[in-house]
């Protein structure tokens, strides 16, 4: 058995600012209020440490990013170790081989998959250890084991009523043997999962304690400010480095990939440093791109042949025959994804050492850069993981993490480079645009038969992980189009890849973040074009598919859906499975006189099997409600000339308290394997928000955000 | 050097009189509670309170502070008893956090000019940006924190 070494930790180095702040050394806690451990603590195994006062530590191999892992991994471990849940804290795990994520087989948090691919090891590591607590305490006693039990963080004998806690043993117990197959408890003796539990999270985040990235500060650091090209690929053409280097504090001028980090005593001062550069920029070769030059050539791409991602039946012969048919395109805008917390990463490189203290959603891809970069073997580099001001897919990448490891290597020092607002937003790797045609034949009964369905979308696996990108297919590109949970006989979906050079990545529910809005409006144009009610007329489709069909029908249940409403407001339904969890959404919205959209309620039902902490779930699909409803209504990149046109909140424009609805959620009670929770609230709004739209206008939206269509004359 | 009273400290800083005083918080003085979002007076993650009002100090020059009774995160409370961070921890409010210091000293400064807001006030009143979406929780917990006074 590994592990860790421990004496990491009694290295906390704090050093109390003039304003009583907290300068960070070698260990990084989650709150700056939080001091090292009260006693010394022992591992038990790479995910587990025991203090001798009982205190327990779990290493959280995922990165918390608001999803609630910090919380939802300790619950797995905490239930299998029969630990007091009020001695357990989590701590981010370190860069090591234990930590990889089983879906992705590399350190790294993303596809919802936290809780569902963790679950298994997780709590195999605190079955393991309470086998261990528990072994040592028999032997202590000269009794058997089996008439021994572990219970809140105690080992209990129950012959002589003798007891140990946790602390008293984990030092004997860390000596012996791990169990191969440690007994598992059956779910129904669960304690702890599936219950509520307060995010162990939440009180460092109400009073400012919590350490995100942008907060690190380590001994002798300095700051960092960037400028990159605003076209795509563009290079530093001139520049006046002398007039950003006779600015007080500015200290160097670095070059990074497509720009500079100006390095100086203090972000402002390396922000002004940018300013007084006045840098030109070479825009290379996509300073024509825009969006219509883009749209245009995605609409033409539709006439080409694509590379089929599912076909069954005969959709030709059965187009043909098809008592109607329907033929409609969609499309939707590049996104950015808008993290509260610009991006920025603090790095400190010598000779044969690199440290970097970064918001990271990928370890393993940020050792990798660092090493490509540094030349440093894996072993000399350090990753902290500081807690993430969101993450939703743009925190994968590691563009940020260059250039604070070039600036330390340029000056020798421990750098922070912050981006600023309008960096960010221009500088994203953005939710791909992309078009979606159907042409959907009606049988006799008005019931689908035939259903084809072409997607030209830009590839992010092509740059990101090549490896699944499989006969011109990109997984992520047609996720949501390609396993419909509909009934219907004739199939064929295809995907035509089209590259813009415009950056491209994963965010929030990825190709279901648009797929889901056109497979869904486009099923609810089929409805309609048969004159029947769009939840019936999914239902009938659903026949097979009892999850489906029961996320359906509650959804219509707990949204009142066909009861009558308020004077003026309107309904629209839609369904999609993402990261394996079913979630049926119904929008309740109104349209003013002037032709704005006001969203009144969002009703949520999720299934996504086993659920560790409710709460949680309930919370992340009120997110990825409000997340969908920013994109739905408002969201858009606009690409001129090669470059972005929005900078800023002012023109990238997010869901406030006034414009927010009412959300209800409700979560299927089933025993079902796990699936993800981040992101499946997402896909389902924006259909369910145009549809709505539909049944108070009869105007369909066929193109993302609503805010580009005149609903007053609707 | 710019002198200032924030939580009820005075501090002496050299830095730029046109430095925000977000800045000085941050870098100068090491409070790091208040956050930077957007350097333009739109997200309000660098909320902090001016006199007793919200204010964003990513738009406030540290020299336009003197003299002003600052209040952030940090000096709400020593302890997290204040009766808005008690309700957010009852209502679990946070998601990754970043914008809450913001929202609460928001919430803070409208309860303290209004005990018993009303959901319209409260739309007024938090036009703070969260991308986790956490709006529904927030206006939960300030109704609670308004029963908490």
């Amino acid at each position: 058995m590994e592990t860790l070494n421990t004496s990491r930790r009694t290295f906390i180095k704090t050093m109390t600012l003039a304003g009583g702040g907290l300068m960070l050394g070698f260990h990084l806690p989650i709150s700056s209020k939080f001091a090292e451990a009260s006693t010394k603590e022992q591992a038990i195994n790479a995910f587990i440490r025991i203090a001798k006062d009982g205190d327990i530590a779990v290493m959280v191999p995922s990165s918390e990013m608001g999803q609630g892992i910090y919380t939802a991994l300790p619950m797995i471990v905490a239930e299998e170790l029969e630990a007091d849940w009020t001695k357990v804290r989590p701590e981010m795990a370190p860069l090591g081989k234990e930590f990889k994520n089983p879906a992705f087989y590399m350190q790294s948090t993303g596809g919802s998959t936290s809780v569902k691919a963790w679950w298994q090891p997780l709590s195999q590591a605190g079955a393991t250890a309470r086998e261990m607590l528990i072994a040592a305490a028999a032997k202590k006693w000269g009794v058997a084991a089996t008439e021994c039990e572990a219970k809140n963080g105690m080992v209990l004998h129950k012959g002589s009523g003798k007891k140990l806690g946790y602390g008293d043993l984990v030092e004997s117990a860390s000596k012996l043997q791990a169990p191969k197959n440690p007994a598992m408890k059956p779910k129904d003796q669960y304690r702890l999962i599936g219950k509520s539990v307060k995010r162990l999270d939440t009180p460092a985040k109400v009073d400012g304690s919590a350490v995100f990235g942008i907060d690190v500060r380590v001994p002798n650091m300095l700051y960092g400010s960037v400028k990159t090209s605003p076209v795509f690929g563009g290079e530093v053409a001139s520049m006046n480095e002398a007039a950003a280097k006779a600015l007080k504090g500015v200290k160097a001028v670095v070059p990074v990939p497509n720009g500079v980090v100006v390095v100086a005593d203090s972000y402002w001062r390396a922000k002004k440093g940018v300013d007084a550069l006045d840098i030109q920029f070479k825009d290379g070769k996509h300073a024509n791109l825009s969006n219509e030059s883009i749209s245009k050539s995605f609409h033409q791409a539709l006439e080409n042949k694509g590379a089929i991602a599912h076909a069954g039946g005969d959709v030709a012969a059965n187009l043909k025959v098809a008592k109607k048919t329907i033929e409609v395109e969609y499309e939707v805008p590049f996104l950015a994804h808008a993290t509260m917390e610009p991006q920025n990463c603090t790095a400190f490189v010598t000779q044969d050492s690199c440290e970097i203290w970064s918001p990271t959603q990928g370890q393993d891809p940020a050792a990798f850069v660092i090493s490509q970069l540094t030349g440093l073997p894996p072993e000399k580099i350090k990753i902290n993981t500081t807690f993430l001001g969101g993450g939703f897919g743009r925190r994968f990448e590691q563009d940020f993490l260059i250039h604070a490891v070039l600036a330390s290597k340029a000056v020798g020092q421990p750098v922070k480079v912050v981006w600023s607002r309008e960096e960010d937003t221009q500088h994203d790797f953005y939710r791909p645009c992309s078009v979606s045609k159907f042409q959907i034949g009606l049988g006799t009964d008005g019931m689908p038969v035939a259903w084809n369905n072409r997607i030209v979308c830009p590839s992010i696996l092509t740059r990101v992980l090549p490896q699944y990108v499989k006969n011109g297919i990109d997984p992520t590109s047609v996720e949501g189009a390609n396993e419909l949970p509909y009934g219907i006989p004739h199939q064929h979906i295809d995907y035509v890849m089209k590259d813009t050079g415009i950056p491209v990545g994963f965010w929030r529910s990825v190709g279901s973040s648009h797929n889901a809005f056109y497979v869904e409006s486009a099923i609810d144009e089929a409805a309609h074009a048969s004159n029947q009610d769009p939840y019936q007329f999914r239902r009938k489709l659903l026949d097979s598919q009892p999850r489906f069909r029961t996320v359906l029908d509650m959804v219509a249940k707990n949204s009142g859906w066909g009861k009558s409403l308020p004077k003026g407001h309107f309904q629209g339904i839609a369904l999609a499975k993402s990261f394996g969890s079913i979630v049926g959404e119904v929008a309740e919205i109104s349209i003013t006189p002037e032709g704005q959209v006001q969203v009144h309620r969002v009703v949520c039902v999720i299934d996504c099997g086993s659920v560790v902490n409710p709460d949680t779930v309930v919370a992340q699909m009120e997110s990825g409600i409000v997340f969908g409803l920013t994109a739905t209504l408002n969201g858009t990149i606009t690409i001129n000339k090669g470059r972005v046109i929005e900078s800023n909140f002012h023109d990238y424009k997010m869901m406030r308290m006034a414009e927010t609805p009412k959300i209800d959620v409700e979560i299927v009670q089933n025993t079902e394997a796990p699936g993800g929770v981040g992101e499946p609230g997402t896909p389902p709004v924006a259909p369910a928000i145009t549809n709505a739209i539909f049944a108070a206008t009869g105007y369909r939206i066929r193109k993302l955000p609503v805010s580009i269509h005149d609903l007053k004359s609707a | 050097m710019i002198t200032l009273k924030i939580n009820k400290k005075v501090h002496q800083v050299d830095v730029e009189p046109d430095t925000p005083l977000l800045w000085v918080l941050r870098d100068t003085l090491g409070m790091t509670g208040t956050k930077f979002g957007c350097g333009i007076n739109q997200c309000g993650s660098c909320t902090v309170h001016f006199n007793g009002l919200p204010i964003r100090s990513c738009s406030v020059p540290v020299s336009a502070a003197q003299d002003a009774e600052i209040l952030t995160i940090e000096g709400l409370s020593p302890d997290r008893t204040h009766a808005v961070q008690q309700a957010w921890i009852e209502e679990d409010v946070p998601q990754c956090g970043y914008c809450q210091s913001g929202q609460i000293m928001a919430a803070a400064a409208l309860l303290s000019q209004n005990p018993k807001p009303t959901d319209a006030d409260i739309d007024v009143a938090m036009t703070n940006i969260c991308r986790c979406g956490t709006y529904q929780r927030i206006r939960k917990a300030i109704h609670r924190a308004a029963e908490l006074i």
